[in-house]
């Protein structure tokens, strides 16, 4: 559905993007990962057709996103990071604008708009001027404004960076239902958020991507496994000097009285730090295999700790 | 973009942050003081004081030619400012706050946002300035003598051709600046450089400006008419829109 070719975009001096491929398949919801300044807005932006690339190719369901902006319009909800509204129209009016534009009937019209803003929750304050709305209400009128004419394609940059715990597992439980619907791509810097509904993930990390695969895939090939213990401060750090020694052991982290242990294999590791906790005397209140997180591999691809 | 919906927009807007209460409130009060002023400065000259003996008798009565000349200056002077002031910053603004991508992500036509915003500039003025002709007229009729309707007709409508200049001007100097300070910079950079060229000798016939000579002496019965600076504001005015179209056409937002 979105398929982006060698991309490039540079502002003077600075390459935002750096020959970018990148390909998501319809139906996905696809998490784009990466630091600040990695070129996701750029990438979202020139998907959009609001900013041209420098050299490359940006299409969505086969329309070139720079010289087919017309037929696009169509296709695609843009959410930019911080939207922007006129300040003296309400929500009500606003969508109804916008419906019109998408040339929707009246009847349809007047559908829509009541239920999105519903799914956005500010169908309470439909017919409040936007000038007084808070960040969070903007970033969820923002989303009812590319979720209203049904669009194929979603392209969300930072779609819950503005919204209070609440709000944001509302929103996301949102984008996650639109999976099957339509394809969404969308750019976060917050981990959970993607680990909570993207079934794939795409690393970019100045402008070229690291990394493209599916969630779970991702996880099993580059989490380490991780075993956190609780006991006693000196009975950990006599532990850990005992386990520094051992083949088996990756890496070591103690701080306070929780001692941390990266391993070579999960399995070995589970029988061997019971056993050696019993023979140095180790007095155990917590003994946990941690769930490798979609941070951690994150930041180790990310700061070239492993290879993808 | 539907051209028609971009001009709704556009005009909702004038009429919900109080643009035509400004543009109307500056037009009219000038269209009506302006006739006012010319017939009372020969009397409140007299009132100042320690006024030397025989100076009070040689003012000069007012006459019609003064209500239109006033008439003329006022609302000239004004008129070109906040035909700067209104139209400056309309592209910058949008560009930098960010509502021109959101808008247009949803609507591809560029060329009829920027259409739709000089369409509703000029009926803005139009009809503000219509409504000072209006008061203007009525009260030169009250305080002087009827002016030939037509011919005043004509004195606005060389105004707002003028006014309308200034508008597209603006307009090219909002969609090239990427902020609105900038914009207001190009564009007191641009009235600057029209008023410097426009006095350059022999050029003076081509100005914009002339158009106001031309109109007051249509209004007077005199001769003098503006034909080159007619033709000169015209190619300005739609070269200026047609750069800033093709320049908003092609820019990144």
């Amino acid at each position: 559905m979105i398929q982006i070719e060698d991309l490039h975009k540079h502002y003077g001096a600075v390459r935002a993007l750096d020959g970018l491929n990148l390909h998501v398949e319809a139906g996905q919801v696809f998490g784009f990962l990466g630091p600040n300044g990695a070129g996701k807005t750029t990438t979202l932006r020139i998907l959009t057709g609001l900013v041209h690339p420098t050299r490359g190719r940006a299409s969505i369901a086969g329309l070139d996103a720079s010289r087919q902006r017309q037929a696009l319009t169509r296709l695609v909800g843009y959410l930019p990071e911080e939207p922007a509204f006129y300040p003296w129209w309400t929500p009500q009016e606003f969508l109804d604008y916008l419906g019109r534009l998408h040339r929707l009937p009246a009847p349809t019209r007047a559908r829509r708009i009541r239920e999105t803003l519903e799914q956005v929750g500010l169908h309470k304050v439909a017919r409040r001027r936007i000038g007084g709305f808070s960040r969070g209400m903007r970033q969820r009128l923002g989303l009812a404004a590319a979720l209203l004419h049904r669009p194929e394609v979603l392209l969300l940059d930072e779609p819950v960076s503005a919204l209070d715990p609440l709000g944001r597992k509302e929103i996301l439980e949102l984008i996650g239902n639109l999976r099957g619907e339509c394809t969404v791509l969308m750019s976060t810097h917050i981990l959970a958020d993607v680990e909570r509904i993207c079934d794939t993930i795409g690393i970019i990390v100045q402008g070229r991507l690291l990394l493209q695969s599916p969630r779970a895939i991702l996880l099993e090939r580059y989490a380490q496994p991780l075993f956190e213990m609780v006991s006693e401060e000196e009975a950990l750090h006599r532990w850990a000097e005992s386990l520094a020694t051992q083949g088996w052991v990756r890496e070591i982290h103690l701080q306070d009285d929780v001692l941390r242990v990266v391993v070579e294999d999960a399995a070995q590791a589970r029988h061997k730090l019971l056993a050696s906790a019993v023979a140095q005397q180790v007095p155990l209140r917590r003994f946990e295999e941690v769930q490798p997180s979609l941070e951690e591999v994150f930041v180790r691809l990310v700061n070239g700790e492993i290879k993808p | 973009m539907n051209f028609l919906l971009a001009l709704y927009k556009e005009l909702t807007e004038q009429w919900r942050t109080h643009r035509w209460l400004i543009v109307g409130a500056v037009f009219i009060g000038f269209g009506l003081a302006s006739p006012l002023l010319a017939r009372l400065t020969p009397q409140l000259l007299r009132t100042i004081p320690n006024m030397p003996p025989g100076l009070a008798e040689i003012i000069p009565e007012p006459t019609l030619a003064d209500a239109v000349t006033q008439y003329v200056k006022n609302l000239s002077q004004f008129g070109i400012l906040l035909a700067l002031l209104m139209s400056m910053g309309s592209i910058a603004q949008e560009k930098e706050r960010g509502t021109a991508a959101l808008l247009l992500s949803h609507s591809p036509s560029r060329l009829s946002f920027l259409l739709a915003k000089f369409t509703a500039l000029a009926i803005l003025f139009a009809a503000n300035l219509l409504l000072a002709a209006l008061g203007g007229w009525y009260y030169t009729l009250l305080l002087f003598a009827p002016l030939p309707w037509r011919a005043f007709l004509a004195l606005n409508g060389l105004m707002l051709v003028v006014f309308l200049v200034y508008i597209a001007v603006a307009l090219l100097c909002s969609t090239l600046a990427r902020s609105q300070g900038a914009a207001a910079a190009l564009a007191f950079a641009a009235l600057l450089i029209i008023g410097l060229v426009s006095a350059l000798p022999g050029l003076e016939q081509y100005a914009p400006s002339r158009l106001f000579a031309w109109g007051s002496a249509l209004v007077l019965g005199d001769s003098l008419t503006a034909w080159p600076a007619l033709g000169v504001s015209l190619t300005m005015l739609v070269m200026a829109l047609g750069a800033a179209g093709w320049l908003f056409q092609r820019q990144e937002l």
